[in-house]
């Protein structure tokens, strides 16, 4: 009989798989937060709506459901995607669903202030969303965002569910073969909460890292530079 | 072959509703066990009883840092090995209870923690005891607040409790897959099941957004 031992390069080449999911897909969520959220924002119609619909089709209805159905019905239609493409996709869209909420409120919280300033200074609706409002959101987005990652990888197992050969799949593959049971789905649940927790501390370093806090700022830029930003 | 077909599609809906019913039961099920742990557990986590209490703070850490998916799979291939054994339908509904208390047993303590010093010194002055300072007192306050957030997880747990289909349990998602293998058509099956899990979470959505605008605590 085989020992879960034996299984250690296997289960390491599916650690692998689900990292490279994982940040694939938190790739896709960045792309689909930012752009469905700054949609989301617009005053303009034709990019509010379809940015509002997206988000709440892809929160209604169920990662699963989105993965299986770009799995399994899509080619019906003609488009066959890879497994591992499938499960980006659906996990990419359905977190960016999610995060272009936060997108959207943490940059529609700002306070009005600082439209109002740059306004004043002359800045184009462009100009002020990419040098003021969006760099001032990004530190109070962080926390959420870091929600969101943790529940991206935590649903990285699902893309097992699509033929994906990730750590969840080898698992249960292993299993079948070796029927150490226990010891494999204990392994891999430590694997997956020490992977969790190292996403939340990263968070809680960013964080820290990129605090808007007035001390550390004028401590980084003394006074003199910035006058002299102002008037040159 | 067409691409859709629309006659195979309603002849379909019956028995995706009868899986979509057993999804409702299993969300609801769940939805109560993670309720009345996830009190429990914040409860404990707040008393700060050496010892027990970081074991709770280990199991709600624990529970959110890993996949709902994976949990499944060691409670219905794991229990058996140690001579619990127990059907799919109730080990799926324990799972997803207990996976969403960790979450719970967060929004309980927020609404614990937002109550007011005066109302726990008010409590005391009356001499009121222990459980009667809970029961009475502490948790009916903690508890309105937090009703829209409780609320955004029942929602949560209705879409998640489509993952209980790999442990064979035939609710709405897991039945939307035997069609789709018994007649080689996925597109219709699937499509629907997205279609009816969104006519439930979206409205329920709406109305947990106008929740929210009244329940904004008012202290």
């Amino acid at each position: 009989m085989l020992s879960v031992l034996d299984f250690v390069p296997l289960l390491l080449q599916g650690l692998g798989v689900t990292i490279l999911v994982t940040v694939l897909g938190a790739l896709l969520t960045l792309v689909v937060a930012f752009t469905a959220g700054l949609s989301g924002l617009s005053k303009r119609w034709y990019l509010r709506w379809p940015s509002s619909i997206f988000v709440e089709f892809f929160r209604g209805s169920g990662l699963l459901v989105q993965m299986f159905w770009f799995f399994y019905a899509l080619p019906f239609l003609g488009i066959q995607l890879a497994p591992i493409l499938a499960g980006v996709l659906a996990l990419g869209l359905n977190e960016g669903a999610y995060a272009a909420e936060i997108v959207r409120g943490t940059i529609r919280s700002r306070a009005k202030g600082q439209t109002e300033a740059a306004i004043a200074l002359g800045m184009s609706p462009g100009l002020r969303m990419r040098r003021i409002l969006i760099p001032q959101s990004i530190p109070a987005m962080l926390p959420a965002f870091g929600n969101v990652m943790v529940d991206l990888l935590k649903n990285t197992s699902l893309v097992s569910l699509v033929t994906v050969s990730d750590l969840t799949w080898r698992a249960f593959t292993a299993r079948t073969v070796t029927g150490q049971t226990v010891t494999l789905f204990l392994t891999i649940l430590v694997i997956y909460y020490l992977l969790s927790l190292l996403i939340g501390w990263l968070t809680r370093w960013l964080e820290k890292r990129y605090a808007l806090d007035r001390k550390s700022l004028a401590k980084a830029r003394p006074l003199k530079n910035l006058v002299g930003g102002i008037s040159a | 072959m067409t691409i859709w077909d629309t006659n195979f599609a309603i002849s379909i809906i019956p028995i995706l509703l009868e899986g979509f019913w057993l999804t409702i039961q299993i969300t609801f099920f769940s939805f109560l066990i993670s309720l009345v742990v996830g009190l429990l557990v914040a409860i404990i986590r707040f008393l700060k009883i050496p010892v027990v209490s970081l074991i709770f703070d280990f199991y709600v850490s624990f529970l959110r840092g890993t996949p709902l998916l994976v949990q499944a799979y060691v409670a219905y291939f794991v229990l058996p090995q140690i001579g619990l054994t127990f059907d799919a339908l109730p080990t799926g509904i324990v799972v997803l209870g207990l996976n969403y208390s960790a979450y719970t047993a967060e929004v309980y303590r927020a609404g614990i923690e937002q109550l007011p010093k005066g109302q726990w010194e008010a409590s005391r002055a009356l001499s009121l005891p222990p459980m009667r300072t809970w029961v009475r007192i502490v948790v009916p306050q903690a508890v309105r607040p937090i009703i829209p957030v409780l609320g955004n997880y029942l929602i949560m747990m209705f879409k998640d409790s489509a993952i209980l289909s790999s442990i064979t349990i035939i609710e709405l998602m897991g039945t939307a897959l035997q069609i789709g293998s018994n007649f080689y058509r996925y597109l219709e099956p699937i499509t629907i099941a997205g279609l009816l899990y969104l006519i439930i979470s979206f409205p329920c959505s709406l109305l947990i957004r106008r929740l929210e605008q009244r329940f904004v605590p008012t202290h």
